[in-house]
């Protein structure tokens, strides 16, 4: 069109005309470019552009679900909620620009009483944790503050006021060790199945029941879909959609608040580190579980200082935070004799009524095994061997089950040196030496001896390398108390809505069944009960008095460097137990000082009967 | 070089007794021009009508009623200029030329400070910025000196002192600051060039010097600590050469248009926009209106108002080949150029492919300087038609 020259006159040339063409061409091209681009944008990639603009003017505020109760088998409330509100970062929407970033988290310190240099220790350090997500900077933070930042938001892009459960423990330290506590879910623990649906900031259980029962007290968190703008103000009349949160189920223990207490405060009477466990001898429940030192469970629920760190973690000796009824690991002296009676009666090792002599000494191998005390009980069966605690009738019990492995397997069946399977996280299995692990210990060159006789008559009277715990001695005890059922100890009883009905019961069928003839039943078990309440027995001076027929066996166990461990494990009633109470102490010294007093307040709370004192009179002490 | 006819060009006398249409000279003017540029400008007012409701507080038509003034204003003088004889302003050339240098020189005097830059004045009724009118004055003056000198061609003295005469008022908008329009400034001078026969060497020697100049500006200063651009300005410009890296607010406005602009899809958003309406564009109603566009009324819209500029554009280019006389050409020439530029780096910027350089887009931004001037501008390009058909008249059935 440009070129028609002849129309154009004279005024158009040829360069001229080339020139316009080219121009026109350019023109051509720009606008090509710019229509190729709209297109592009427009309709080849339109849906993600919308999906990035709903993305845009959508947020989504998590409504966090208020998490469950932990209540007691009387429905006392041992964990409860409390709200919180949290002030925290995202820090996807803050500022890119490091200049202002800056700024405003200088802001927010100045807002907190915080300096800027710990605001971005405190976001590093939680964002190594999990990238992304919200970091809270303060829990319980002032209604204040919170109108302020409400009114400057467009101040504080990334700043969020939530409002968070917190838990509260209205018992205080009472059976902190149960609970465990709750935490942020990591990244970690992002991936794991268990935390499927959640999302980084979102509270789970870290430790214990509430570990253990997360998915029932957990809840799902609920939504809250707004529209807002680019200031992430919400926009009027842009509320989209709410989904309402499901509070989590309460979670009812199988713990008795009273005997808890009764049992934590026998605990830490004796001012010594151990452990106590109280349980159904029939069904595993446990009625109560305390380990010594304790702690503050509401430590857990702000962010912990030096001093805290260092008390609860750096103190491998009374470590606080470990619960020894479930992962202690001691030798238990005599009140292992009722296992080894068990094994040998058997094995075929002895019978219920086979007299040996207790001569007060036991030669092996040219080394001299005596029983405690220098005592010489003379000829002796089984019931009295168990009353006055006569090592050399168990040593020869040992002895004669070398070699061969009866006293570990019926050990082992029984339940020591392996996990109960009880519903609490950071159970140990122990030790139960066996000639196998000796041997390959010494084969490896760990150790300086094979298996021999003498381990097997160590073992046979609790000493040696053996380790467990209260929770298996008393499922021992329970097993041989019930005639053969081995229980599996449980915490939990069951998950109730908020209205008390029951959405689940938790009655774990047991881990297993052994046989134990009624004969040999009745005889450890009088033995025992011997040994508690009839004159002469290792710990008449203790139950002698107590209204309640019991059967309990004393355990005093040497655990070179320390003094001496100090076990109780007592059945009650005698003859039919319905509970077992296994106690022990670190460095408590004989069994009838420290753990048998302990273990009969908590069989006087739970009897609700108390002791007359009486004479101890020419008890033998094991 | 060709002659120039300035003053040779008169309309004969009408025999017959002239129709109204005739008398008001309509049958002369460039419909489709026209038509194009009064219905770019009243699509303005409507897309600012729907999307700055609620942007002044108790005012829904705050921009709408002022940008419909300004189109009414420009509309008016676009048709006082169509009858005039552009010739004139040749002659006036040297009288344009000083009055622009002045005007953008009073702005660092009497100009009030806007976001960081001085670049208008605070008039009773509208802020007046010169440098919008400066763009039709360059383009008018320079042509005059053009003219002036191409019966002696262009040696390279000469294609040096035009630049000069083009650089010297971009340099005064550039120091305001003003980027973008300094740079319409040089695309206006290139293109008056351009047309008067610069030679392709000395044209191309401009071109690598012009690449060299943004080189040293936003690579070299920068790095040896004498940086010539303010943070913001090279931020934006060089913040679309690496897109999605989040690093700025520059990127991010563009990216926030490019979703705009994207979520329009074929057909629009219409009221359900979001991205312009929940302010997440910034500028809605001036740098980034084809945003708005392009998300409200998605790519049926978009396309349209494109398809409108594009027939604008063409209609200019025509105009430069039917101009009369070489200063018509050149003038002609100069205002195309300043058309296509703006508007391909204006969409350009909103499509997320141009440097974000603050330019408005002619006709649809809301401003009554640019509105006002570009109005202009298109009034003298059809002076220059009206002269055309004027002097061809009979020759010529259109």
């Amino acid at each position: 069109m440009y070129l028609r020259s002849d129309e154009r006159g004279p005024r158009m040339n040829n360069r001229l005309a080339l020139r316009i063409a080219a121009f026109g061409g350019l023109a051509l091209v720009l606008f090509a470019v710019l229509f190729v681009r709209l297109w592009f944008l427009q309709v080849i990639s339109g849906e993600e552009y919308l999906a990035e603009a709903n993305n845009n003017r959508i947020r989504e505020f998590r409504v966090s679900a208020p998490r469950g109760e932990i209540l007691d088998r009387d429905g006392n409330v041992l964990v409860q909620n409390r709200t919180s509100l949290a002030l925290q970062v995202n820090p996807r929407k803050l500022p890119a620009n490091t200049a202002r970033r800056r700024a405003e988290l200088a802001r927010l310190g100045a807002l907190t009483h915080t300096s800027l240099r710990r605001v971005r220790r405190t976001m590093r350090k939680r964002l190594m944790l999990a990238p992304s997500a919200p970091v809270t900077l303060r829990r319980d933070v002032g209604h204040y503050l919170v109108y302020y930042l409400q009114e400057n938001q467009d101040r504080f892009p990334g700043v969020e006021v939530r409002r968070v459960f917190v838990r509260d423990y209205p018992q205080g330290t009472l059976a902190a060790h149960l609970f465990g506590n709750v935490g942020e879910v990591s990244e970690e623990q992002l991936k794991a199945p268990r935390h499927r649906g959640l999302e980084p900031g979102d509270a789970v259980g870290q430790d214990g029941v509430e570990y253990q029962y997360d998915g029932d007290l957990r809840g799902r968190a609920g939504a809250t879909r707004i529209q807002v703008d680019s200031l992430g103000r919400p926009t009027p009349g842009g509320r989209l959609k709410v989904l309402k949160p499901a509070p989590g189920g309460n979670l009812r223990l199988t713990i008795d608040s009273s005997l808890q207490e009764a049992g934590d405060a026998a605990l830490s009477g004796q001012g010594l580190p151990g452990a106590y466990v109280a349980m159904n001898a029939r069904n595993g429940e446990i009625l109560a579980m305390g380990s010594n030192p304790s702690f503050d469970p509401t430590v857990f629920t702000r962010p912990l200082t030096q001093g805290q760190v260092d008390e609860l973690y750096r103190d491998p000796v009374l470590s606080p935070l470990t619960n020894r009824a479930i992962a202690g690991a001691y030798p238990t002296g005599s009140s292992f004799k009722p296992i080894t009676s068990v094994a040998a009666l058997a094995s075929g090792a002895a019978t219920v009524d086979e007299p040996i002599l207790d001569d007060g000494a036991f030669t092996l191998g040219g080394i001299t095994f005596q029983n405690a005390g220098g005592a010489a009980y003379g000829t002796i069966a089984m019931q009295t061997a168990l009353r006055v605690s006569s090592d050399v009738f168990y040593y020869t019990l040992g002895d004669r089950m070398y070699p061969g492995t009866a006293l570990q397997t019926w050990a082992r069946r029984l339940g020591i040196g392996s996990e109960t399977g009880i519903d609490l996280p950071g159970e140990q299995p122990g030790l139960l030496p066996t000639p196998a692990w000796r041997n390959d210990l010494y084969r490896e060159g760990l150790t300086d001896r094979p298996w021999s006789a003498g381990d097997n008559v160590n073992l046979a009277v609790g000493q040696g390398d053996l380790q467990t715990d209260p929770l298996q001695m008393a499922v021992a005890y329970a097993t041989i108390a019930n005639g053969g059922k081995v229980p599996r100890p449980h915490v939990g009883m069951q998950v109730e809505d908020a209205a008390g009905r029951v959405l689940r019961e938790i009655a774990p069928a047991a881990a297993g069944r052994v046989r134990i003839d009624r004969g040999w039943r009745e005889t450890i078990l009088a033995g025992l009960h011997d040994a508690a309440q009839s004159p002469g027995g290792t710990s008449y001076g203790v139950f002698g008095g107590f209204p309640v027929p019991v059967a309990g066996k004393t355990g005093t166990a040497e655990r070179p460097p320390h003094a001496d461990q100090s076990w109780y494990v007592v059945l009650a009633p005698y003859p039919n137990p319905e509970i077992v109470v296994a106690v022990t102490f670190e460095q408590g010294g004989f069994g009838s000082d420290t753990a048998a007093p302990a273990a009969l307040r908590i069989l006087s709370e739970h009897f609700g009967k108390s002791a007359k004192p009486v004479e101890a009179g020419e008890g033998a002490v094991e | 070089m060709y002659a120039t006819r300035a003053r040779q060009a008169r309309p004969e006398a009408f025999t017959a007794r002239p129709s109204i249409a005739e008398r008001l000279g309509l049958p002369y003017m460039d419909g489709a021009l026209m038509l194009s540029a009064v219905a770019l400008a009243a699509f303005s007012v409507f897309v600012l009508s729907q999307t700055t409701v609620h942007d002044v507080p108790g005012s829904p038509n705050y921009f709408a009623d002022r940008q419909a003034i300004y189109v009414g204003l420009g509309v008016v003088g676009m048709y006082l200029l169509t009858r005039v004889d552009y010739s004139r302003f040749r002659e006036l050339r040297v009288g344009i030329y000083t009055f622009l240098c002045v005007s953008i020189s009073l702005v660092f005097v009497f100009g009030f400070v806007a976001r960081g830059s001085r670049r208008a004045f605070d008039l009773p009724f509208f802020s007046f910025q010169p440098s919008e009118l400066g763009k039709l004055l360059l383009a008018l003056a320079l042509a005059g000196f053009v003219i002036d000198g191409a019966r002696r061609g262009f040696d390279r003295r000469r294609t040096l002192r035009y630049l000069a005469f083009g650089l010297v008022p971009a340099a005064l908008v550039f120091l305001q600051p003003d980027l973008g329009t300094s740079l319409v400034f040089g695309a206006i001078t290139l293109a008056v060039m351009y047309v008067g026969g610069a030679r392709w060497t000395h044209l191309a020697a401009i071109g690598a010097a012009a690449v060299a100049l943004a080189t040293v500006v936003l690579v070299v200063a920068p790095a040896v600590g004498t940086p010539v651009l303010k943070g913001y300005q090279e931020e934006r410009l060089t913040s679309f050469l690496h897109p999605g890296e989040d690093s700025s607010d520059a990127d991010y406005q563009q990216n926030q248009a490019k979703i705009a602009i994207g979520s329009g899809q074929k057909t629009g958003r219409g009221d359900r926009a979001t991205q312009t309406r929940l302010d997440f564009v910034p500028e809605r109603h001036t740098d980034f209106i084809f945003a708005v566009i392009g998300e409200r009324y998605g790519f049926g819209g978009a396309a349209l108002v494109l398809s409108l500029y594009a027939l604008l554009i063409w209609r200019a280019l025509r105009i430069v080949t039917l101009s009369k006389n070489s200063y018509g050409t050149l003038v002609a020439g100069g205002i195309a150029a300043m058309l296509l530029f703006q508007v391909f780096v204006n969409v350009g910027m909103n499509l997320g492919i141009m440097p974000i350089t603050g330019i408005p887009l002619p006709l649809m931004s809301y401003g009554g300087s640019s509105v006002l001037a570009t109005f202009l501008a298109i009034g003298v390009l059809q002076s220059i038609h009206m002269q055309a058909r004027l002097s061809q008249k009979g020759r010529f059935a259109w």
